[in-house]
């Protein structure tokens, strides 16, 4: 079933933020949202969660219109994983996972043994259950990132948002968020995840949408989305796509990176003239 | 791709999280945390049934101590006899003594030791801020308004309890009621009306000690702003309990959705606590203990900050065990106050100067010792 939004307008103050977004993720479907910032991915998001109403369209998670839900209701279909962050208060990081157990306890009831073992299950599953008596606060800032997301999978939810999972995160820990990320989908969840990264979403979505001032200005497989056209406009600066490992992967390069310290113009001398005649020159032709 | 070994995921702070308002990613004010060796809820236990038992040490005690000595075995015999009609060794004058006047001075500092330092630990979490007080809602000043004003109409001690009560809910309800009404981030709009509407009836007191005769009622207006349990009375253990008895059942029955709160309101609607709502009723719960604690005492400052941070040393932030160890540790903390309060002197300190001579250098010290680690 998944997360489907249809149709959704949105505005703040009189002035228009999205307009007419349309996003279908199935189950077992990762989803990554590319877009410049402030072109309204936090506000999708948050129309997403049901944390802000929507003017106009629907929000239908697991077949089920968000605006009929209640907050817990909301809870049991979808899970949220912030940016991870400083908190005023220190807990335990199996603290911190139980949280996520409160759609599924009374409101005088706090968690017992199966909540703690399904916490201590999610820990282990993203990898980190060496954590769980460890403080929150005096861990990383990737293991942070993933002790969110095993509260996000201790919740239970088919459906899980993220708000840029990897945009704090050093290149190693981007790696290993992204491919927990990965499998959650391939367990069959329906993730929807924002990101700054093209290649990042090209390496490991199953769709890309790209957000232009509230609007989609393209919706689909990677290898439609991700292109040199696309994101030169969508970023407003040249770009470079380059295919990798048989297309398994794109490396996406502003072009003004590309020259040579001191060169004023032109393409790259030496071995990047090569590179730039050669093979990646035919590569980028099918991907424009 | 080598194995992950731990230390080696390490960014740089400046790169853990964005930061937000209030909350500074490194550095920021967590006081009196120390590693544990033991798992956390082993640790917590003991340490509760330790302060259980020293609450119950202290109250003993204190029931001994006083101008007129009364030994512990007199003081038991004394209950025991009270409650099964036996009779026991005792004179009719220690009995008065102790029923009119110690036994309700002791269990009313317990009682409200216990109130601050649990509305102290509830409202640190719901609004997310580690230097909030129980009466940072207006709750104390709206109560010092009510007995300034009940004093100058002459009213009884209970009338003057009474009316600093409602007042003081009243002070609360409209902060509540303006942060309501406002857009923007509730809980600094709420700490904003807050400081407002504590400031409007800080000044409704200042005119009433200025019209205040000052032969009498300015002396009663002064001692009641200072805050005392001299002349602690039967009558005000009956005024506190039911608000008391409401107040801490609702706050420890709700103690673990408080771990919730302490998240962002985006974090703990997205995990199925509707925010908004259960922090209204922390507050309700907390206002009401705090108004009815201030009403009967005064004005006892530092309890509701300084115990917290303390119980938070010993078991960590997690309410489940944070808000039974701060009701426990403020009762006791409060009762040995008091005891010093009417026993250093030939002549009572007002317990307020103290909770204050003792409470602002020791909160000092735990920020130092903290910057110092």
């Amino acid at each position: 079933m998944g997360i489907k939004v249809s149709s959704l307008s949105f505005s703040y103050g009189g002035r228009p933020v999205l307009d007419d977004v349309s996003l279908s993720v199935p189950d077992g479907t990762l989803a990554c949202v590319l877009g410049p910032n402030g072109v309204g991915k936090t506000t999708l998001f948050r129309c997403i969660l049901g944390l802000e109403r929507p003017d106009r369209g629907t929000v239908c998670v697991n077949g089920r219109d968000l605006a009929t839900l209640s907050v817990v209701q909301r809870a049991r279909e979808m899970a949220f994983v912030p940016q991870s962050h400083a908190q005023p208060f220190d807990y335990d990081v199996l603290d911190v996972v139980l949280m996520s157990a409160s759609s599924r306890l009374g409101p005088l009831r706090s968690p017992g043994r199966r909540e703690r073992e399904a916490a201590l299950a999610a820990l282990e599953r993203v990898g980190v259950a060496e954590l769980a008596h460890r403080s929150f606060s005096q861990i990383s800032g990737g293991e942070r990132q993933l002790v969110l997301i095993a509260r996000a999978i201790a919740q239970d939810a088919r459906s899980i948002v993220m708000d840029e999972p990897t945009s704090a995160l050093d290149f190693g820990n981007t790696a290993r968020v992204m491919g927990v990320v990965r499998e959650l989908a391939d367990d069959g969840l329906a993730v929807v995840a924002s990101t700054h990264q093209p290649d990042l979403a090209y390496l490991y979505a199953d769709v890309v949408l790209a957000l232009d001032e509230g609007r989609v200005r393209a919706c689909g497989a990677p290898g439609e989305v991700v292109t040199a056209e696309l994101l030169s406009e969508l970023y407003g600066l040249d770009v470079e796509v380059t295919s990798l490992h048989g297309d398994r992967a794109r490396a996406c390069v502003p072009v003004r990176g590309l020259r040579r310290r001191g060169e004023k113009n032109g393409v790259p001398a030496g071995r990047g003239a090569d590179v730039a005649a050669g093979e990646d020159r035919g590569g980028r032709e099918s991907l424009t | 791709m080598r194995p992950a070994q731990p230390g080696q995921l390490r960014p740089t702070p400046s790169q853990q999280g964005r930061p937000r308002p209030g909350q500074e990613p490194a550095g920021q004010l967590r006081l009196g945390q120390e590693p544990t060796g033991q798992p956390r809820p082993t640790r917590s236990r003991l340490v509760m049934v330790l302060l259980a038992l020293a609450l119950v040490a202290a109250v003993l005690v204190s029931l001994a101590l006083g101008r007129y000595p009364i030994s512990p075995a007199d003081a038991a015999s004394m209950i025991v006899s009270r409650l099964t009609g036996l009779a026991g060794s005792f004179t009719d004058q220690q009995q008065a003594l102790f029923f009119n006047v110690r036994l309700p001075r002791i269990l009313l500092a317990a009682v409200v030791g216990a109130s601050l330092s649990a509305a102290g630990a509830a409202f640190q979490g719901i609004f997310q801020n580690p230097l909030v007080s129980p009466d940072f809602l207006g709750a104390s000043q709206g109560a010092a308004l009510g007995a300034c004003v009940a004093i100058l109409a002459g009213a009884t001690a209970l009338g003057v309890s009474l009316s600093a009560f409602v007042v003081s809910m009243a002070a609360v309800g409209l902060v509540l009621l303006v942060s309501s009404r406002a857009r923007g981030n509730r809980v600094l709009v709420t700490v904003l009306a807050g400081i407002m509407v504590k400031s409007l009836f800080e000044a409704g007191v200042s005119y009433t000690k200025l019209v205040a005769d000052p032969s009498n009622e300015l002396q009663a207006i002064t001692f009641w702003l200072l805050g005392s349990f001299n002349g602690a009375k039967a009558s005000d253990l009956a005024l506190v309990a039911a608000p008391v008895a409401v107040g801490l059942v609702g706050l420890l029955a709700m103690r673990w959705r408080l771990n919730v709160l302490t998240m962002p309101d985006d974090e703990a609607l997205s995990m199925g606590v509707d925010a908004p709502r259960v922090r209204a009723l922390a507050v309700v719960f907390s206002a009401l203990v705090t108004a009815a604690s201030v009403a009967v005492s005064g004005l006892i400052g530092w309890v509701g900050l300084v115990v917290p941070h303390l119980a938070r040393g010993l078991v960590g932030s997690d309410y489940r065990a944070l808000l039974p160890t701060s009701t426990l540790l403020g009762a006791t903390f409060l009762l040995v106050v008091d005891d010093i309060a009417r026993l250093a002197l030939t002549s009572e300190i007002p317990i307020g100067i103290l909770t204050s001579v003792v409470g602002a250098p020791f909160f000092l010290w735990l920020i130092v010792r903290r910057g110092r680690r």
